[in-house]
């Protein structure tokens, strides 16, 4: 009843999961350490990185950007050129290899902007794998543009009217698919969550981030970053680029979590901003910091970005805030709107509205810090997949 | 003895699982007593969540009315000790997720559990390696452990080994509903637990099973057999549910005395 690895993160993480999921986790995390030793492994995964995903992806020097801001420079690490347009397809990739080393036939996964699901359908086709996806009915109206990409990939993308019809029901019923066909599916979690070894495994797949940006740091601008920007959803790619950076102890570490209509308001999914509601809990398997409401019924939640729309955080960040080691912050829909519009006009650059909200941190920070000091901004994803709702948002004004 | 041993002294026993505050709070009280009265010797007693990964689409459903209702976890206790001053003797299992009672306080959900006359506690999202903090709170009062088809043998005998009240056996792979017919192999996977188990507890078989008919069969090799999924669409798809659930608990009883 030991497991490999540490299950947890100082009091959050665990394996909150049924019984008939327990031996699966097992198996998983069995897979998991003997892949992560295998040389071979090791190969073929990087290998896929730099060949099909396009790794390593490039470090842009916002330079417009900074200019306008008149302070800090900023740095965009840029996985929205990475294949399918987001960092998801790491992670994707990694787990996909894993699923073929188990010797299983078959994949679900939950999504809730689509570019999870995207990436799963993505490595599900490139491994010869089948692929079902669980996607809210409320993201799919809002994110169309990529249920249609899932559907060309070749995966089946399931409907979820459950609920609150978004991410965390997506999630529900991907597990109760996992439940009752386990031993021939692996669930493609696709964030920094859900029962141990997720969180660990997740980081791993997408350390590649921050070690690329360390590098490129380094090497291309000299000195490493004065603060390192990420939004903070589910937290795989904040928890992606930190890894890169949490033993440098002068880099400061911020996630940014979406804010919604604004924390008064009620309507957002800042569990740690908001701490009548963001309470510790257990949810999809881990302990972490939950949104719920006094009974412990798990909250609403309300961001204008599907992939941040999600009542828990991964249980890393909640000990990364504990030791002070990162700081977490919210940005509302309409700063994370305005970030999206700047970037797109001073570096012809269009972000995910997930990532948006990272910019918008910057936008708030640059301008009070010194011109010789650095933001790398993690760019998560590109904004294609969002101009439906950017195109509602913005008719709105 | 406990009222749970009590509830072991004839086998097997049937074991019907109804959550309260559906169709709403009352009625569920009426149909538990009801259940309770015609036949049931142990009711597993559903606490409702939010997120409920274990359940299918009819627990999913009665458990969401219930919520859009109101239930609350403290109400829920006070439905306990309701039925408890009506009378109701048998054991009452309260069935629940982690989190609901988490946000209540461990402590003070044990000792109003308690108060409330519960005889103990089945949380599915609660594996044995998660256990230790609740059970600790929970004291005499058992968490009772699930095994499921996917249990590998070593792990069955060591949690075999340190379960209390009794064993809570998953029939099928999967979610909790009705299914045609019992899982292929069934016989051979309470077989093999009642091996392991025989020293400590009896073991109690759930999910998927639908009639009485399959109840029999099923009492045949096990010390108890719970109904879940079926007892709530039944009672909750009829227009007097009381009465239902007295012809629920009936038509189960007759098969397995």
């Amino acid at each position: 009843m030991t497991t490999l690895l540490p299950p947890k993160f100082g009091p959050y993480g665990g394996q909150f999961v049924p019984e008939t999921l327990m031996p699966a986790l097992i198996e998983l995390e069995e897979a998991f350490v003997s892949a992560r030793a295998d040389i071979e492994f090791q190969r073929e995964f990087n290998q896929l990185l730099a060949s099909f995903v396009g790794r390593p992806t490039p470090l842009t020097y916002a330079k417009r950007l900074s200019e306008k801001l008149g302070g800090a420079q900023i740095y965009l690490k840029r996985e929205d050129l990475a294949h399918t347009g987001a960092h998801k397809i790491n992670n994707a990739l990694g787990q996909a290899l894993l699923v073929k080393r188990m010797g299983k036939r078959r994949i679900v996964a939950e999504t809730g902007a689509g570019q999870h699901g995207v990436a799963s359908a993505t490595a599900a086709a490139l491994l010869g794998l089948e692929c079902v996806v669980y996607m809210g009915e409320v993201d799919i109206a809002r994110q169309e543009p990529n249920v249609f990409r899932m559907k060309l990939l070749g995966a089946e993308v399931r409907p979820v009217s459950s609920g609150t019809k978004t991410l965390k029901d997506a999630i529900n019923e991907a597990i109760r698919d996992w439940v009752t066909n386990v031993r021939d599916t692996h669930y493609l979690l696709g964030s920094a969550l859900g029962p141990h070894p997720y969180p660990t495994m997740v980081r791993e797949f997408q350390s590649v981030i921050g070690r690329e940006a360390r590098e490129q740091m380094l090497m291309e601008v000299g000195r490493l970053p004065d603060a390192v920007i990420a939004c903070v959803g589910g937290g795989s790619n904040a928890i992606g680029v930190f890894s890169g950076f949490v033993n440098d102890e002068q880099v400061e570490l911020i996630g940014v979590e979406a804010g919604g209509s604004g924390i008064e308001t009620g309507r957002h999914a800042a569990r740690f901003g908001d701490p009548s509601k963001g309470r510790v809990g257990v949810i999809h398997g881990t302990r972490t910091y939950v949104l719920q409401d006094e009974d412990g019924q798990i909250a609403e939640t309300h961001s204008v970005s599907a992939g941040l729309d999600y009542a828990a955080v991964g249980p890393e960040h909640a000990l990364l805030r504990d030791h002070e080691r990162a700081f977490y912050t919210s940005a509302t829909d309409e700063e994370a709107l305005n970030a999206f519009q700047t970037l797109c006009h001073t570096e012809g650059i269009i972000p995910a509205l997930e990532s948006s909200h990272a910019v918008a941190e910057a936008l708030k920070r640059a301008p009070k810090m010194r011109k010789d000091q650095v933001i790398l901004v993690n760019l998560s994803g590109r904004g294609d997949k969002d101009l439906n709702t950017v195109i509602k948002e913005l008719g709105k004004e | 003895m406990t009222r749970l041993e009590t509830a072991f002294t004839t086998k097997p026993i049937f074991m019907p699982y109804f959550p309260l505050g559906y169709p709403d709070l009352d009625m569920s009280i009426d149909v538990i007593e009801a259940l309770a009265r015609n036949g049931a010797d142990l009711i597993e007693v559903g606490l409702s969540f939010s997120d409920p990964l274990a359940d299918g689409p009819v627990i999913q459903h009665a458990t969401q009315i219930a919520l859009e209702k109101g239930i609350t976890v403290k109400k829920s206790l006070e439905a306990v000790k309701e039925l408890r001053r009506r009378g109701v003797d048998i054991p009452l299992i309260l069935m629940g997720y982690y989190n609901p009672m988490l946000a209540y306080g461990l402590e003070k959900f044990v000792r109003d559990a308690r108060e409330a006359g519960a005889d103990g506690f089945i949380i599915p999202d609660l594996p044995a390696e998660e256990s230790k903090e609740f059970e600790e709170a929970a004291g005499d009062l058992p968490l009772i452990q699930m095994l499921a088809p996917t249990t590998p043998p070593e792990r069955m005998e060591m949690i075999a080994r340190n379960a209390k009240g009794f064993i809570y056996l998953v029939s099928v792979t999967g979610i909790t509903g009705e299914r045609q017919s019992l899982a292929e192999g069934l016989g051979g996977l309470i077989a093999q637990v009642r091996e392991h188990a025989l020293q400590s507890v009896p073991v109690c078989v759930g999910f998927g099973i639908s009639t009485p008919e399959q109840a029999k069969e099923v009492g045949r090799m096990a010390d108890g057999v719970i109904v879940g999924s079926a007892c709530v669409k039944m009672i909750g798809g009829s227009e007097k549910p009381v009465e239902a659930a007295r012809e629920f608990a009936r038509s189960f009883r007759e098969v397995l005395r």
